[in-house]
């Protein structure tokens, strides 16, 4: 099996919403790997979508970057609607 | 000889016999991809035969000869290249008998029309082994000739009329599943066998209730629980 | 798999600090050695047991006695396939492949749990598979969906999901012969007779004796003591049982009005290290079986891969 890679699974559960992440799975190849995921994540229509991505293809920050790479992101408090005082009684915003 | 019987009947012993791989796929992956298939089946069986009578009554309680389905569902697993070979010819011609049914007004139509759905990714799962294990390896691509070679004798039985499903032109459904069957095989550098297909062998076959040796223990197991409490409910 | 190397002082603080404040740990993050040990060990024998677990009642599927129990139990046999799956999912996120660990299994250097190392006899002992065996299991698994290192708990939380249905049916079909002819409700004592010890032995030995239960607990790997999570399971099982109409087999077995628990009969451990040690009804069998479905699968997994290899450059 060391030759079948691995593969990340990924499952839209409903038309309107992203896919997310579900689990791996080995496959020879990714036509195989599509129907083992559909197989294996929508036994119970779990999904109307499925994505297989190879794992090895995926690039991800690393935890060492961890304060670099989100910190900035969290003194930036105006980009949440949260951050602004509205006066009473205004509406629609 | 009722459609719904026949059509249940195969429905019902290839699932029997893919429920046979549980615990003993060639990997995990396919345990599932098999118990799908083996579930769409027997579905499919348990409302066909319910079209019919009382689903346990028929399934339990008949005689061997009393079953209608196809001399091809009903021969042992063999390695898993005989069981994907056995899936390839079955599931080809039921995907599209199905088509065929699901497009007429007869009373088959409703269930064709859900089923076929099904049959057609058991249909696609059959041929992507079958180029798989045709293309793959030495050892494989010999091991999926043989299945194909072994079984070609029960394709031919598959194309004789079934009384009640008269929408159905079975030359033109036997042109088509060969065709296809052909395209796959080809492309999977695999040869359709040469010889007999068993389609002009006039003695009779699984839909006369004449059945080959394995299913007589294949049922025996299957009725044995069933039968040795009379009347129980389960 | 990189790891912080800088301070690895400063990496164990940030370790112990999210498992304190009850955050996961993920696949990347810095971890003790010992902690991604007990792990892996941990969740390749839960997943061993799934597999394995397919066995026993795999062996009823042929012989399910109606259609509808026929479809039942063929699902259920999956959904084992499809539990190990997510489990050696989740131990290959850290840094184990899945055929090193099916190596392992075959080589009896994993384990998996010595409960499918006893034989399904009838068709009863299909239910008490379920509402006994799948109920332990659940109770022992249910904490471990908030267990500290994330994929663990994730999977946990599927399987969770899936398993209740696991459960019922078993329950179902004991009530159904419990409540059907003479020969099928004694069939349905005979295996709850057979199955009720070896359930209870599910939740491992005794707290004073369990070798790596302190330190899972502290890890949050574990959540509850195995003597905690027994006793939830007898008190659970006694109403059901009267339900049932059926009997467990101890005669020590009553409500202690003061504990506000049941007390039970001791438990014959010297069974449970014999079939641990090989020696249960099984053990030879099942991985006999799994091993032999592996080597004849061998050819199947290098033809696609021989395939892929060829066609790679295609699509």
């Amino acid at each position: 099996m060391s030759d079948w890679p691995l593969w990340e699974v990924f499952v839209r559960s409903r038309r309107g919403l992203s896919h997310v992440h579900a689990g791996s799975l080995h496959a020879p190849d990714a036509a195989m790997a599509l129907r083992n995921a559909r197989d294996l994540y929508t036994r119970r229509q779990e999904g109307v979508s499925v994505w297989v991505v190879p794992s090895a293809e995926i690039t991800a920050s690393s935890p060492d970057e961890r304060d670099p790479f989100f910190e900035p992101a969290a003194d930036k408090p105006y980009r949440h609607p949260t951050f602004y005082e509205l006066p009473d009684g205004v509406k629609n915003l | 000889m009722s459609a719904a019987l026949c059509l249940g009947d195969d429905a019902l012993v290839l699932s029997h016999r893919l429920g046979e791989w549980a615990g003993h796929a060639p990997v995990l992956e396919e345990e599932v991809a098999l118990a799908n298939i083996a579930l769409d089946l027997l579905g499919q069986a348990r409302v066909l035969l319910s079209l019919e009578g009382d689903e346990d009554e028929l399934a339990f309680r008949r005689e061997e000869r009393a079953f209608r389905n196809v001399q091809l569902v009903e021969q042992p697993n063999g390695d898993f290249a005989h069981t994907m070979a056995r899936q390839l010819y079955f599931s080809v011609y039921q995907e599209l008998l199905y088509e065929r049914l699901a497009a007429g007004e007869g009373p088959y139509a409703p269930l064709a029309g859900k089923a076929v759905k099904e049959v057609a990714y058991h249909r696609d799962h059959a041929e992507h082994w079958t180029l798989r294990l045709g293309d793959g390896t030495a050892e494989s691509h010999e091991r999926m000739q043989r299945g194909l070679d072994a079984l070609w004798r029960y394709t031919g039985e598959l194309f004789r009329p079934v009384e009640g499903l008269a929408e159905v032109d079975w030359a033109a459904l036997h042109g088509a599943w060969r065709s296809r069957v052909e395209d796959v095989v080809g492309r999977a550098t695999l040869t359709l066998p040469e010889g007999s297909d068993g389609s002009g062998w006039s003695a009779g076959g699984g839909r006369q209730g004449v059945h080959t040796e394995p299913f007589g223990r294949m049922i025996a197991e299957m009725q044995h629980l069933h039968r040795s409490h009379p009347g129980a409910t389960w | 798999m990189t790891v912080i190397t800088e301070d690895p002082g400063a990496a164990n603080a940030a370790f112990d600090a999210a498992v304190a404040a009850d955050e996961r740990i993920e696949p990347r993050d810095w971890m003790p050695d010992g902690y991604r040990a007990t792990l892996i060990r941990q969740i390749a024998q839960h997943a061993h047991s799934e597999i394995i677990g397919m066995q026993p009642e795999a062996n009823w599927i042929t012989r399910a006695p109606s259609l509808r129990r026929k479809a039942i139990l063929m699902a259920k046999v999956q959904d084992e396939a499809g539990h190990g799956l997510y489990l050696y999912s989740a131990a290959e996120t850290l840094g184990v492949g899945r055929d090193e660990l099916l190596d392992k299994l075959h080589a009896g250097r994993q384990k998996y749990s010595s409960i499918f190392n006893y034989p399904t006899l009838t068709w009863a002992d299909v239910g008490a598979i379920g509402w006994l065996v799948d109920g332990a299991a659940i109770i022992n698994q249910v904490p471990i969906c908030r267990c500290s290192y994330g994929p663990y708990a994730r999977a946990m939380v599927r399987i969770c999901k899936e398993e209740s249905f696991h459960q019922r049916q078993g329950y179902e079909l004991l009530h159904t012969l419990s409540k059907g002819t003479a020969e099928q409700h004694a069939m349905a004592q005979d295996a709850v007779d057979r199955w009720w010890w070896p359930s209870l032995m599910m939740f491992g030995p005794p707290d004073d004796e369990s070798a790596h239960s302190a330190q899972s607990m502290a890890w949050k790997i574990k959540r509850h003591s195995n003597d905690e999570l027994r006793q939830r399971f007898v008190d659970i099982c006694v109403p059901q049982a009267e339900i049932l109409g059926l009997t467990l087999p101890d005669p020590d077995l009553k409500w202690n009005e003061e504990r506000g628990q049941h007390d039970f009969g001791a438990i014959d451990w010297s069974e449970f290290k014999e079939v641990l040690r090989g020696n249960g009804p099984c053990n030879e069998q099942r991985i006999s079986q799994r091993r032999q479905a592996h080597e004849d699968g061998a050819w199947v997994r290098e033809a696609a891969a021989a395939y892929a290899l060829k066609h790679s450059e295609e699509s």
